[in-house]
Formats: structure tokens, sequence, C-alpha cells
């Protein structure tokens, strides 16, 4: 199947952020895509706040089937999350349980005053209600299949598609 | 019962004899080796092509547990065990509870044993009271009543004031005195040998010098009192050495060593493997080597199993809490000759050390295959390799290192007194 | 006779951690990384994450410890498991239960994860070889074998203050003899490269062939402290009198006691680590314990993260 360009994806999910006008956002990244994403827009939206980024890992409710990865990354929020309004960014949205995770761990910095989120692809399936406020595109991409945005050495993001060979999200 | 054994490979080691002949057996006794009596009709022939047939097996040191510790094992399935490895008599240490110290206890242990009409049984006399340490028992009532030679099982005692009192009374009667060389105050609590396993896993140790000195301090009192000495699980390369030195200065003493530290050293402890908490312990890796090789020099005279059954939950402890002791009567037999191939011996080298030589240790009368004696005789076919299972092994105790082992020979029949008291089944 | 390291499953995964002994480079690093994401939490406002919700972990203590078990206590609630606090060191056993009768009716009791304390060695290894096989065991110290908790923490703590483990020289420094922490620390240690590892002691507190561990053996604070990058102090416990093992506090402290003048014989930026609790005037002089050199409350701190990883790595584990 035809993958669009990332960087093009990219480009449409910053001005339809930067077009809501919404002020005094921060930003949180959620690992590793969305992070990669988050720092892009940091820089493109000229954001004050510090980055903030999130390894959901310890809050995943699939911890008792996958047990805990090899490499956890330290959960970062370097600015106050009580009554901050918090836009999370995450590459490939599915199911909806990882932004789940994510929410939660939001809450044990603080009480935010709002939460929204940004996605890069909207690929459906989704097993809980959530719904991104921005999204990059919408793909149809069938459930034995993965999504994946990468980062080459120049910075340049592109997405890969490949079959499951293990259960993922 | 007349009893025919035929074309076994014959082993006596008392005789030197090595030769597939016949043996023919009556009224309880061999009464010819090779040619048949004049009209010997046989009420049963055995087969033992391809088999050896060898004196019945003297082991130096088995525990019934009783009286008192039924619930580890019984005289039963402990005399089963015993015939199961060809085993046909063996002397029973005196740590029962009560301790083998009165004549009563004594004649009732053998009373209940020659019911059971299987092994015999030769118990050891407690030294001293209780085994306390403090008293001398009656050593002339408990020799009357069965005892043969008198021990003191648990290490040497505090005071050597009563120790070489009891020494010098032994000696009045000329009774051997059996002696485990053991300071106890430096045992202390240790349960293994004090090296590079005991301090990888934290146990507290026992050092050499625990068994070295003990030794010093026997032969120093054997040459005080004249008295003649056995001293039972030797362990180390340095109390060998002192035992050697010993016996060159013409001494009467001999020494046997159990079938566990011929084969075994701490490494093989593991991970905490209870069974082998041993006493004494399982020392080094050299030392097991000292000791195979000074059994094979005549240094070490005997090898026994040190048969301890325990109960299986008082194994399931943490190491140092676990009970002491392994099972082993019937791997006596298989464990030998293991020492024997590995040592490349003949195998009536190897098995003159769980026959004649024991024998002549307790003092009794058997352990050969003389016309005339006791057909007191253990067929084992050599090449049949078994694995140690807890459903292999009929005494009740199931505690060995060596359980999952494969190891070679297998009794296939046991006589004692002219009668089959094992047969396997197939 | 079974020698495959009862810590692991077949694919060399931690499934116990009973010492550090045996245990390859990736899994103590994993456990150290793990840990770094950990100390994150404990410095948030809502010290705690939902991982090991529902989860029940048995804190087993045949020997009393409280401050040992406070702080698996603080780890598993953290992670926001359910903590059963169990002192065992006399009911149950003088009672005649045995120890694997008491693990029997908590596994009954749908236990998760035991977490030992035992005074015989092997104790944990006993109960990781007899529980249910979906049950986690961590020894929290079993005799004189093993703490390996401590020195994960102590491993650790040395990283955050030296980065590195591969230019280090470090003194162990007390009562080698008894000590499960000296044990677990030799083995982490070696494991993790660091190229020189001393043992300081008199002979009495020290085990026989313990060079055989990869230590080099002093017996003067002069000699063994020169060049010394890391100094991990051992508690002396009062038995050592009595056992004749020591003539008294008051002459050990003067050889063997960590002193200001003592410790200017190390490396200027050397760090003073000790296990705790402190025995002050015996082993360290309070000058010592309270000094800029001293990371002994840090140690604490990072004692809860490492156990927060830990215990996530077992329970995350499958058979």
């Amino acid at each position: 199947m035809q993958l669009p360009d990332a960087e093009e994806l990219f480009q449409i999910l910053a001005k339809k952020i930067r077009s809501a006008g919404i002020q005094n956002i921060a930003l949180v990244g959620i690992h590793t895509g969305g992070v990669w994403l988050a720092q892009r827009l940091h820089q493109e939206l000229d954001i004050q706040h510090p980055l903030g980024m999130l390894d959901v890992s310890f809050y995943r409710d699939d911890f008792d089937k996958r047990g805990l990865h090899a490499q956890v990354k330290p959960s970062e929020i370097p600015f106050d999350v009580e009554k901050s309004n918090i836009l999370l960014v995450d590459d490939v949205l599915y199911t909806g349980r990882t932004i789940r995770a994510a929410i939660n761990e939001l809450f044990d910095y603080g009480r935010p005053g709002r939460i929204s989120l940004a996605a890069l692809i909207d690929r459906g399936g989704r097993q809980l209600p959530i719904t991104p406020q921005y999204v990059g595109a919408k793909l149809k991409i069938p459930d034995n299949q993965m999504l994946e945005l990468q980062r080459d050495d120049n910075d340049k993001l592109s997405l890969k598609i490949y079959d499951k060979t293990s259960n993922h999200e | 019962m007349r009893i025919h054994i035929k074309n076994g490979r014959v082993i006596d080691p008392k005789q030197g004899i090595d030769t597939v002949q016949d043996i023919f057996i009556a009224k309880g006794k061999i009464v010819s080796i090779g040619i048949a009596p004049n009209e010997f009709q046989a009420s049963r022939i055995i087969d033992a092509q391809s088999l050896v047939v060898c004196p019945g097996l003297v082991d130096l040191s088995v525990r019934l547990r009783e009286p008192g510790l039924e619930y580890k094992a019984t005289l039963e399935s402990e005399m089963a065990a015993a015939v199961a490895g060809g085993v046909t008599s063996f002397a029973c240490p005196p740590d029962t509870d009560p301790p083998l110290d009165e004549p009563g206890l004594v004649e009732m242990l053998k009373h209940r044993a020659r019911n059971l009409n299987q092994a015999h049984v030769y118990p050891v006399g407690a030294l001293t009271q209780g085994l306390k340490g403090e008293r001398l028992t009656e050593m002339a009532e408990l020799f009357d009543a069965g005892c043969v030679v008198f021990g003191q099982p648990d290490g040497l005692l505090s005071n050597l004031r009563i120790l070489m009192q009891a020494m010098h009374y032994a000696s009045t009667f000329d009774f051997s005195v059996w002696l485990r060389p053991q300071e106890i105050s430096l045992t202390h609590h240790g349960v293994a040998h004090d090296g590079e396993v005991a301090t990888r896993l934290g146990l507290s140790t026992i050092p050499v010098c625990s068994e070295t000195i003990a030794i010093s301090n026997i032969i120093l009192l054997m040459k005080e009192t004249g008295v003649k000495v056995h001293l039972c699980r030797i362990s180390s390369t340095e109390g060998l050495s002192m035992i050697r030195d010993a016996k060159q200065q013409g001494l009467p003493v001999t020494c046997d060593v159990t079938i566990n530290h011929l084969h075994l050293s701490d490494m093989d402890i593991g991970f905490f493997d209870s069974n082998c908490h041993l006493m004494p312990p399982l020392r080094s890796f050299s030392d097991r080597d000292a000791l195979r090789h000074g059994l094979l020099d005549g240094t070490i005279d005997a090898i026994c199993s040190d048969h301890a059954p325990v109960d299986e939950d008082a194994k399931l402890l943490p190491f140092g809490q676990a009970e002491i002791g392994a099972t082993g009567v019937e791997l006596l037999l298989s464990l030998t000759l293991k020492w024997g191939l590995e040592m490349r011996l003949p195998l009536l080298k190897t098995l003159s050390k769980i026959t004649c030589d024991s024998a002549q240790i307790l003092g009794i009368n058997g352990g050969n295959l003389s016309v005339g004696k006791a057909a007191d005789i253990c067929i084992f076919d050599p090449d049949d390799y078994w694995k140690v299972t807890s459903n292999s092994i009929l005494s009740q105790g199931k505690n060995t290192p060596f359980l999952g082992m494969e190891l070679p020979g297998k009794t296939k029949y046991t006589l004692v007194n002219g009668h089959i008291v094992y047969e396997k089944q197939n | 006779m079974n020698s495959r390291n009862p810590q692991l499953n077949e694919n060399g995964a931690l499934q116990h951690l009973l010492t550090t002994e045996g245990l390859p480079v990736s899994v103590l690093l994993h456990i150290l990384d793990t840990a770094e994401s950990f100390v994150g939490v404990t410095e948030r406002d809502v010290k705690k994450i939902p991982l090991l919700r529902g989860k029940s972990i048995f804190n087993l203590f045949f020997e009393p410890s409280t401050r040992t078990r406070t702080t698996f206590e603080i780890a598993a609630k953290r992670l926001s498991a359910d903590v059963i606090n169990l002192n065992i060191a006399v009911s149950s056993e003088s009672k005649g239960e045995t120890l694997l009768d008491t693990v029997n009716n908590l596994s009954a009791m749908n236990a998760d994860m035991f977490v030992v304390r035992h005074a015989q060695s092997g104790a944990a290894h006993l109960i990781a070889k007899h529980v249910r096989s979906d049950i986690r065991v961590i020894n929290a110290g079993d005799g004189s074998h093993a703490h390996p908790t401590q020195a994960l923490l102590d491993m650790f703590t040395i990283r955050r203050y030296k980065r590195e483990f591969r230019n280090l020289r470090v003194a162990i420094i007390g009562d080698i003899l008894h000590s499960r922490v000296a044990r677990s620390q030799i083995h982490a240690l070696t494991t993790l490269g660091v190229p020189e590892v001393r043992v300081i002691a008199p002979k009495t507190l020290l085990p026989k062939m313990v060079e055989r561990l990869g230590v080099h053996v002093y017996h003067t604070m002069e000699k063994g402290l020169k060049d010394i990058d890391v100094l991990m102090m051992l508690r002396l416990q009062n038995e050592r009198m009595t056992g004749a093992n020591l003539p008294s506090f008051e002459e050990y402290f003067k050889y063997y006691g960590l002193t200001p003048e003592k410790l200017s014989l190390a490396r200027r930026d050397a760090i003073v680590m000790h296990p705790g609790p402190m025995n002050r005037g015996v082993e360290i002089d309070s000058a010592v314990a309270d000094g800029k050199q001293s990371v002994i409350l840090p140690q604490v701190t990072f004692g809860i993260a490492v156990r927060m990883a830990v215990m996530s790595i077992l329970a995350g584990n499958q058979t």
C-alpha cells in the first residue's frame, strides 16, 4: 500500500494546531515517535513551556502479558502540571490504550486544566472512547499490520508498515 | 534347602579366588565350591551365568533408626534395603533414641532383627552412658548381650580423661573402640568444609583441624592405653597422612571412608543441596582424591555406606537446619564398583573393601566364601546400570546426593545362612 | 546436582532474585537502568504508579528487620501492589511449622511474590525451588549468604556518583566473614567489571579462600585504602565479641573504624557507603558518616527505586 509522506503529514498537523490558535500550551510527547514529533512542534510553534516526555511503560494495561521493556526511558515533565493546558502528542493513534495510560500518568504529576491530543496518523480501531483534536491524516490499516514512525540520521521522518509478528497494540 | 549356584564368576577376595565355577549349599552352609558333592540334589538352582558371586557385603555403618526414631525408618524397611543392596552383615551405630547403652536394648534389637531372618545385625555398644561422655557403659555386659565393639559416633569426648578411661577399660577386655575423629569445640555449629564453597554460600564451617586434632589425640591415647581403635569416616588428606604414619609405627589402628566422601566434594553442594549435608562434611576435591588413593594403598581399610535414612521433612529445610545424613546401604555395592572402575582395579581388589576387610574390622567370621562357612552370598550383575530414584530405593530414606545418577552393579540374589532373602524381580 | 541457575528461566530472564552471583551483566544493567526511571517516580507529587495493581506481595521476615522490610513495603506500595507484612521470627517456627509449610499456606492465599528474610543461608533458594511456578521470590537476606537488593542499590549509587565501573578501586571493610551484603557486593562488582575489589579486615573476620571470589585481601586500613574510589563499610554485630572474633569494640574502632584521618588515605573524591544501620564509633566515625564524602542517605533513597525495579521486572517476566 502507498504510504503518505510523513514530513508532509507533519506540516499538515502543525498547520492545524497553529490555526487553532490556542494560548499558553505545553507539549508532552509519548516515547518514542511522539517525542520526535513534539520536539519538531516545539520549535515550529515556538512554544514557551519546556517540552515534556512520557514513557507510559509503567502505566500500560498489558504489563501482565508483556512484562517490562528492556529500556524504559524516564518520564520527564519539566513544567507545573497543575491547571496547565497540555497537548499530548503521539505518532500513530490506534486502540487508544497508550493515550489512556499517558493521561493517567499525567494526573500523577498534578491536575491539568485541559488535555488535548494530536496524532500524526489515526488508523482507527479504537477500543476506548478517545478522540484526537488534531490529526495529520486518517488511514485504514488492516489489524494484522503495524504502522510505525521512523527517523533517519538527518532527522527526516518516514512511515513504515509491516506484518505483526507478535502481539502489539 | 539345597542350592546350586551355577556358572557364576565366583570372587572371594579373602582366598584370592576369581574363576567361573559352581557353589553348593546345604543346611545353611557352603558345602562345596567347584565340584558337586556326592548325591547332591539341589532344591533350587540359581543360574548365575554372567553374574558375579561374592561374599555377602559387610557394611560398617547402617542406621536402622530403632529404637526410638521409627518415623525415619523401621527395622523392616532398612533390613529389606540392606539385603537388596547385597549386604548380609552390618554394624549398627549406637546413636538411637535411647542410645544402645544397656544390655536390654541390645538384646531387644538383636531379637527383633533375628526374627526378621534377614541380614546379621552387629550393634556397636555406646562407649559412655547416653553417649554423654560422662560415665562408662557396662561394656562387658553389653558384649554378652551382643555388642561386638564400642563407639562414640558423634565426635570426640570433650573430656579427654573420660575417653582415656573408656579406652583403658575397653582394652582390659580386648574390645575395639570405634571413634569418629572430630574435635567438637572446633566443629562448633559448622555445617560445611572450610573452603571456597562455604565462603561463597555463607555456610558456617568445620575446619580440617577438627579432624586432625582429634586423630592426634586418639593416637596419643592409643599409645597410653594400648587399645585397638577403628577411626570412622575419614574426610581429609591431612587426617589420612596421620593415620598412615600411625600404621607405619605399628599401632593397631584401622579406618574407613563413606561412599559419599569417596565420590563427592563440597562442590556437589551446588545450590544448597541438603542431601549433601553430611558429617564429617564433604571436603575439597583434592581431599576426595586423596581418600580414593588412600583406599587403594591400604591406608583406608574399608568402605561403608554410613546409611542414615532421614524423613523428607527433615531434609526440606535450609541447608544448615536440614538433618545430617544420607541413605546408602543400597548404594554401597554400586559406588564401590564405581570407585574400582574409575581406579581401574580388578574386581577382586575392589570387593575386598566391602567384604573380608570390613569383616576383619568388625571382628566377625564372615566376608568370605569358605567351605563349611555360613552361606552369606551376594550375586550381582556388574554390567547392569541402574538409576537412583526414590522408587528404585527400598529404604524409607530417599535422601542421597546420588539421586538421579546411573550407577553400575545391581544385586540379583542375596543369601543369608543359605536362604534366599532377596531376589530381584524383573 | 542441578546446575542451572535457579534464578533464571529457560530464556535467561530473571525469575527470582536470590543472589548477585552468576547473574549476567545484561540483567544487572537492566535492573539499574529500570531503577533510573523509578527515581523519577519517587520525586513526583504522586509517588505511585499502577504497574503492580492487584498483585499481592508478602514480606516474609523470619528474622526481624524493620528497616529492610519498610523499604520493600514502600517500593511495593509505590507500584500499587498490596503488601502483607508477616513477622514470623518466632511465631510459626516455634510452633513446629516448617518454613515450607508457612510458604505453602501463604501461596494458597494467592500470593504473587515473596520477599524473604531468613537467618539461614539458602532459605530463599529453598523457597524458590518449592513455590508454585508463577510465584516470584526476592531474597531480602539469607544468613551469611546473600542480600542482592542491597548490593544492587550499592551498584546504583556507585554508578550515580562515579558513572563508570571499569576504572574503579573499591574497598569493602569489616566483617566479611558473616556478611551477606559483602558477598553480594563482591559478585556484583566483579560482574560489572570493577578491576580491583579489596577486602580489609582482621583474619578472624575473613572467610577462607576469600580471594577466590576475585578480591585482594588487606589487613590494615593504611595499605588497603590507598588509591580507593569507593569505601563500602559493613556493620559489625555485637555477637562478634562473644564469638571470640574480636577482643573489643574499642580496639576494632582504633584499627578498622573509619575516621576522617583514615578516609584521607583514600582518593580525595572517594565516596563512603554503609548498608545501615550504622554503629557510630564502632565501624564508622560520625564525622565521616555525616561528612561530605558520605552517600549513605542517598543509598537509602535509591534503595526504593532499585527494589521497585526488581519487583516490576520479576512480575513482568513470564514463567
